[in-house]
């Protein structure tokens, strides 16, 4: 095998000097002459009819340039996902929860636009209310949305359940819930606009997704794209949380055109916590086995709690049903999905985008039928995990998988099956496993455009000048671009000059989200620098009088293999080139191939690979106050290679920080609309203290779709960890909290119960009697297919 | 009233026309503009803001400007710059203990101030003089190792 220089190396990321002395420069960060600041005034109503808005005392505080409301605004809604243009900048007819803006100032200074805020008196005619997935379902009264508050409803039969439960020896049924948890990144969104002479807006946004804000401004504004700039500044924590399009980035836009001044509009913690969330959903599952474990159907029922707007909610539904079937061979599987609009912030993707839930669901509940059928959760486990190279019941096609692998490495490193049952009572080992997607296989909205690009220009000096749509959001996307280059080219770091995310000059990428930058900037990338590779080899061939493909690129040179100590240096060698052929330029692209099966609803999940995890956690329960302390975590993550093990492992690392979050303590709850604890104290997350050791393996597995083999890794490892969490507090106490997050009251009831001989549990007690319509029957994949890995289009 | 107050920070000495109300936080970044500092929450919740006020670990968005005046003020710009880093910033770097970055001019200054009060702490005092700094990317292990890593180095 090649030696690399670059990859697979734990270099530092590329912005690390930046980073570390505070010379990166975030949304707030950002000043310009004469700007003015902009604040938004909220619905204190969770869902309302306007009846009045005057702005006469506001507009006349000194210090305030322009008062904006919705009906200053062209009336065009908008929304991330073409199915759900549901949104208005500035609420004109109705607000639909707190939160909800009706109306914005831009000021001389934030203190005077608050001033203002408060001046503006708004007359509201309040609507009934729905706060839970019952009332939306159930309660009468005016619907949230016209279309009722059924937002999405998903119904989808691979093969035959009925006869697949007929073949089961045994069935068993479970119900879970999965609380809505907040993204909390440290940096509070923020967003600064200006408007120059001629049409020209520009807009920088701390996003994940530059280019769809790009097109919403278009369309909500009247602006042509052409005279539209999207900058995205790097992001201090996205999770999901920055991937949608949000109120202020419009009306700091619209502000900036009225005032012909820059604004800037930087949301408070507060507001924050009330953009989006991770849904709230409650699972039911029905899955037969045989005596031997192996699963004969499985039927997956949910309901997502999908807040007052449409978000990425359809796309959510589909996930919470699409990657059951990448772990464990289902033969026969039916899900049925409804996402529900509540009076509280809109429902969004965290980390994991709508798997977390059902694969905590599905865990817990496999770690009850291996209990019931006397046998091993790994040995259970093992008999259904898929195999490389094959489809799933529902079409997604799996590449390289390292599952197994990863399951016998935890286990073995955690010595699971000398505790597992068998440790002192108070203290446990759990289980779980877990798949993911390596980008999403098609892009939100219907295009042809490539899904990434990236542009390399390179002149006489030797610099490269690196360009791509791509933003980095911590996960480290900067770094596998330049060393992604840099192993290309025989380059270094310092030659490579890095331009990213400015919709003007940077070709497209379709954003920060789905996992899917290093799989997709980085196949672009690759293709770019073999590009630029072969363009300058050629002409130092022609010079040199050797073939193009003696030439090596490395150390900054450009040597003549075979034994000859003939070279040129890098700078050199692009003179050569360039007095060749002029400036040099190469672009590379990367469009997933067509993956999705022949049924309505195969768009979403997926992907061109996919990344697997499996993890066992060790606790310790105690019994008087219900506290769980996790001692230790181990896991083990598929990447296919690691193209830079020290970030690799960073992003490891922090998805079991934040499934542990979820799992043990994070809970946003809406009460009457309101968000309790609006407030990072009161809102807990795990600090430095309640972190557990943790112990990672990376297992390659060199997928051929990757970039040098490369999978994610920045999600699939949070999945695992609260079903392995949930099977450890079992295994410790005997008691199964099937709701997260499991704190200590939820196990001290559960004791509880156990104790006067009841059920050990906590958790949902029923499921809602909703029928959910006649599924689309699917036909699995014939066998003969299964194994084909189609070529690229 | 505005009046004037005179900071010394990074070792320089500023004198700036402020209201009394001005916090520490606004008046770096937007007076001085040292974007360095960050903010998460401007509620004293997060930690983004620490600096260093006479050695001590402070959270500027609590702080009142005029409350420092006299006191020396270290921020982030302060601590080390390219070719010349703190052994905190390049363990930091070298360990990958950061991702965004946000969190991160906070946690640097926190783990100076340990650091100087105690140059070889245990993981425990570690976790304690970090424990009022969150960051939600890293999973703060890579953090813990850089600031031990740092203390050695400087040994
Ligand atoms: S901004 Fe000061 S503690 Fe959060
Ligand atoms: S590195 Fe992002 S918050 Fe710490």
């Amino acid at each position: 095998m090649k030696e690399f220089t670059w990859i697979s190396k734990p270099y530092p990321r590329v912005d690390a000097e930046a980073k570390v002395t505070g010379r990166v420069r975030y949304a707030d960060d950002l000043v310009l002459p004469g700007m003015l600041f902009c604040k938004l005034l909220r619905s204190h109503l969770p869902h309302a009819r306007i009846r009045r808005i005057d702005t006469t005392r506001a507009r006349s505080l000194p210090g305030v340039l322009a008062v904006l409301t919705g009906k200053d605004l062209p009336a065009h809604k908008f929304g991330i996902l073409p199915t759900s243009q549901d949104q208005e900048a500035l609420c004109v007819e109705k607000v639909r929860y707190v939160g909800d803006p009706v109306a914005a100032v831009a000021a001389i200074d934030e203190w005077t636009a608050e001033q203002a805020v408060r001046l503006i008196e708004v007359e509201y005619d309040p609507l009934p209310s729905y706060m839970t997935i019952e009332d939306a379902l159930f309660k009468e009264g005016e619907p949230i949305h016209a279309q009722g508050n059924v937002h999405k409803e998903v119904s989808l039969e691979f093969g035959d359940v009925a006869t697949g439960f007929e073949e089961a020896d045994y069935i068993r049924e479970d119900i879970f819930l999965y609380h809505g948890s907040a993204h909390l990144p440290l940096e509070e969104h923020a967003a600064v606009a200006s408007y120059e002479p001629g049409d020209l807006l520009t807009v920088w946004s701390s996003t994940q997704v530059p280019h769809y804000l790009h097109r919403t401004l278009s369309k909500v504004l009247d602006l042509p794209m052409s005279r539209i700039r999207v900058i995205a500044t790097p992001v201090g924590g996205g999770f999901g949380g920055k991937s949608d399009i949000f109120n202020h980035e419009i009306v700091v836009a619209a502000l900036a055109m009225i005032t012909g001044r820059p604004v800037k509009c930087t949301l408070t913690r507060e507001e924050v916590f009330y953009t989006l969330r991770r849904h709230p959903t409650l699972m039911w599952v029905r899955t037969g086995v045989r005596e031997d474990g192996t699963i004969t159907a499985m039927h997956f029922r949910a309901i997502l709690e999908g807040g007052a707007y449409g978000s990425y909610g359809v796309a959510t539904t589909y996930y919470v049903g699409a990657l059951q079937p990448i772990t464990y061979k289902i033969p026969n599987y039916r899900f049925e999905g409804m996402r529900v609009f509540t009076n509280a912030p809109p429902g969004g993707p965290k980390r994991g985008h709508g798997t977390p839930q059902p694969r905590f669901a599905l865990e817990c509940h496999l770690d009850k039928i291996a209990e019931d059928l006397g046998m091993d959760p790994v040995e259970l486990r093992r008999r259904n995990l898929v195999a490389p190279h094959t489809k799933t019941v529902n079409w997604l096609r799996i590449t390289s998988c390292g599952l197994a692998e990863c399951l016998k490495k935890v286990v073995e490193a955690s010595r699971f099956h000398e505790k597992h049952r068998r440790l002192p009572r108070g203290r446990g080992v759990g289980l779980a496993v877990s798949g993911y997607l390596s980008g999403a296989g098609l892009p939100i909205y219907w295009n042809d455009l490539p899904h990434s690009q990236v542009h390399l220009q390179v002149d006489r000096s030797g610099s490269v000048t690196l360009s791509c749509g791509a933003i980095d959001i911590g996960q480290g996307s900067n770094s596998v671009l330049v060393y992604t280059v840099c192993e290309i080219l025989g380059v270094s770091p310092e030659d490579v000059r890095l331009i990213v995310a400015d919709t003007a000059i940077t070709p497209i990428d379709l954003g920060s989200y789905s996992s899917r930058v290093t799989f997709m900037a980085g196949n672009a990338a690759l293709q770019a620098a073999q590009r630029m590779r072969d363009l300058i080899a050629a002409a130092v061939a022609e010079k040199l009088g050797v073939p193009a493909e003696s030439l090596i690129f490395q150390g900054r040179q450009v040597k003549v293999g075979g034994g000859e100590d003939r070279a040129l240096s890098w700078r050199e060698a692009c003179e050569v080139a360039e007095a060749r052929y002029g400036l040099l330029s190469a672009t590379g692209t990367y469009t997933p191939p067509r993956l999705a099966g022949p049924y309505k609803g195969s768009g979403v999940g997926p992907s061109p690979a996919y990344s697997y995890s499996a993890c066992v956690a060790e606790v310790q329960v105690d019994e008087e106050t219900g506290v769980v302390s996790v001692e230790k975590i181990w896991i083990a993550h598929d990447i296919g290679r690691a193209l830079n093990p020290l970030l690799v492992l960073g992003q490891v690392e922090g998805s079991v920080y934040m499934g542990l979050g979820e799992a043990l303590m994070e809970d946003l709850s809406v009460r009457q609309g309101v968000i309790r604890v609006p407030s990072m104290l009161e809102y807990k997350s795990p600090t430095v203290k309640e972190m557990p050791e943790v112990e990672a393996f990376l297992i390659e597995t060199v997928d051929p779709e990757g970039p040098f083999g490369a999978k994610e890794c920045g999600q699939g490892p949070l999945l695992p960890v609260p079903p392995a969490i949930a099977n450890a507090i079992y295994d410790a106490v005997r008691v199964r909290i099937d709701e997260v997050p499991i704190t200590p009251e939820k196990v001290l009831k559960a004791l509880e119960r156990r104790r006067k001989g009841e059920e050990g549990r906590f958790g949902p007690g029923g499921f809602p009697a909703i029928r959910f319509k006649e599924p689309i029957r699917v036909a699995p994949p014939s066998p003969s297919s299964a194994g084909r890995v189609e070529p690229r289009p | 009233m505005p009046r004037l107050v005179r900071l010394h920070v990074n070792g320089q000495v500023h004198e700036v026309f402020t209201p009394p109300h001005r916090t520490l936080l606004e008046l770096l970044r937007e007076d001085l503009g040292l974007t360095g500092t960050k903010h998460g929450c401007e509620l004293g919740e997060c930690g983004a803001c620490t600096v260093l006020v006479d050695g001590r670990p402070i959270l500027a968005c609590l702080a009142l400007a005029v409350e420092v005046e006299g006191a020396e003020i270290l921020t982030v710009e302060g601590l080390g710059r390219p070719g010349n880093l703190h052994p905190l910033q390049e363990a930091f770097m070298e360990v990958g203990a950061l991702q965004c970055g946000y969190c991160t001019p906070g946690f640097l200054l926190s783990a100076k101030a340990l650091l100087d009060q105690n140059p070889a702490p245990s993981r425990q005092e570690i976790h304690e003089a970090l424990s009022g700094n969150l960051c939600r990317c890293t999973g703060y292990l890579r953090i813990v190792q850089a600031v031990e890593r740092a203390a050695v180095k400087a040994r």
